[in-house]
């Protein structure tokens, strides 16, 4: 093999990731017969061709790595004591999902509808609502009372349970896990 | 036995309760996913039990295995994401890209191999030794490609990075393997 780093200090670097491109058969049509047309007349481009080329066949019948004799028949002693898993899809209820998504849609909807209410859709001399609308005062809807201390704490409330909730899964998991271990 | 039989045929046997069939995708893969793991963990031992513990992952979550890609590409998947928890357990550094320690390890615990290789002067065990040095994330990339069989996109996937940024990445483990095979291995280099 020829010395791996070639003389050309400049360009060296898209010389080889070209021919790489090449190697791996990823460049584009146009860039296979430019690249072709220069293995046929440069010679730096040939010696890098070759080397890379080696290196590659290297790499491609290198050898895999086997394990231990045992290995298959640990495997299978091991999951003879499992059960495979639900898969994931099965076991997320989609009413839950759907419960999720129907109550977020209903507060969306719920606040447009309370915001629109507060507005004065009454038409004036000129009777259109298109013109009403530049008049429509956004900041005089009132959302205060939605937000009251005693909204935010309820909020707060259920995410601190929530968490709490939460928490306790995840220990309980562990606890399970350290129980196997033992 | 299963052996005559595709991926996707010994996946639905065993989906549909016979076990045993699944020894068939272990004995198939079972040379990739340990020399993937040990390219990786740089340990026979622990390579050993990483790659046990991708199988039984592999098992139990088999009913999520949906063919959307090849069975390889999602064993790969859970190989790498194996790997990557063990290696953060053991607390070693596997994102840096020129992290000496890595490579200083790597070397020593090649040293036995580097001695048989003077003997056996193979180029073949020197590629694999120079593979051994390199960092966990350029080993595995280059696996992946040559030895795993997987495209630039499938790679991507198994790894979770673009494709694009696969095939950056190949070229510059590449460009680190040609420079351990000169610094470690100059006259293996020359003898070729």
């Amino acid at each position: 093999m020829e010395e791996i780093n070639g003389n050309s200090p400049l360009g060296d670097g898209d010389i080889e990731e070209r021919l790489w491109n090449y190697i791996d058969g990823v460049s584009s049509g146009e860039e296979r017969s430019v690249i072709e047309k220069l293995l046929q007349t440069d010679a730096e481009w040939r010696s890098k061709y070759g080397e890379l080329l080696e290196v590659s066949e290297l790499l491609i019948s290198s050898e895999l790595e086997s394990p231990s004799m045992r290995f298959s028949k640990n495997v299978m002693e091991e999951i003879s004591k499992l059960h495979i898993a639900p898969a994931t899809k099965s076991y997320i209820n989609k009413r839950i999902i759907w419960g999720l998504a129907f109550f977020f849609i209903a507060m969306v909807v719920g606040f447009l509808i309370y915001g629109f209410g507060q507005m004065d859709w009454s038409a004036d001399s000129e009777g259109t609502i298109s013109k009403n609308i530049n008049k429509i005062d956004l900041n005089k809807l009132d959302f205060s009372k939605f937000f009251s201390n005693t909204w935010v704490n309820a909020f707060m409330m259920i995410n601190v349970v929530l968490g709490l909730f939460l928490l306790d899964n995840y220990f309980s998991a562990k606890r399970k896990e350290f129980r196997k271990r033992a | 036995m299963s052996t005559g039989l595709n991926d996707n045929e010994i996946i639905s046997q065993v989906l549909a309760g016979d076990h045993q069939a699944y020894a068939g995708l272990v004995n198939r893969y079972q040379n990739y996913v340990f020399t993937l793991t040990l390219r990786i963990v740089k340990n026979r031992e622990d390579a050993e039990e990483v790659a046990q513990d991708v199988f039984i992952k592999a098992y139990k979550y088999l009913a999520d295995f949906r063919g959307a890609s090849k069975f390889t590409t999602w064993l790969y998947t859970i190989v790498n994401n194996t790997c990557i928890s063990f290696l953060r357990k053991k607390k070693l550094e596997i994102h840096s890209l020129d992290n000496e320690k890595v490579f200083e390890a790597a070397d020593n615990q090649d040293s036995g191999m580097r001695a048989n290789l003077v003997e056996q002067k193979s180029k073949l065990a020197m590629v694999t030794n120079a593979i051994s040095m390199l960092n966990p994330d350029d080993a595995a990339i280059i696996t992946l490609f040559y030895k795993a069989e997987q495209s630039l996109e499938e790679i991507a996937e198994v790894l979770s990075i673009e494709a694009n940024t696969a095939k950056v990445r190949l070229y510059r483990a590449r460009t680190r393997l040609k420079e351990k095979m000169e610094t470690h291995f100059a006259a293996e280099v020359k003898d070729l």
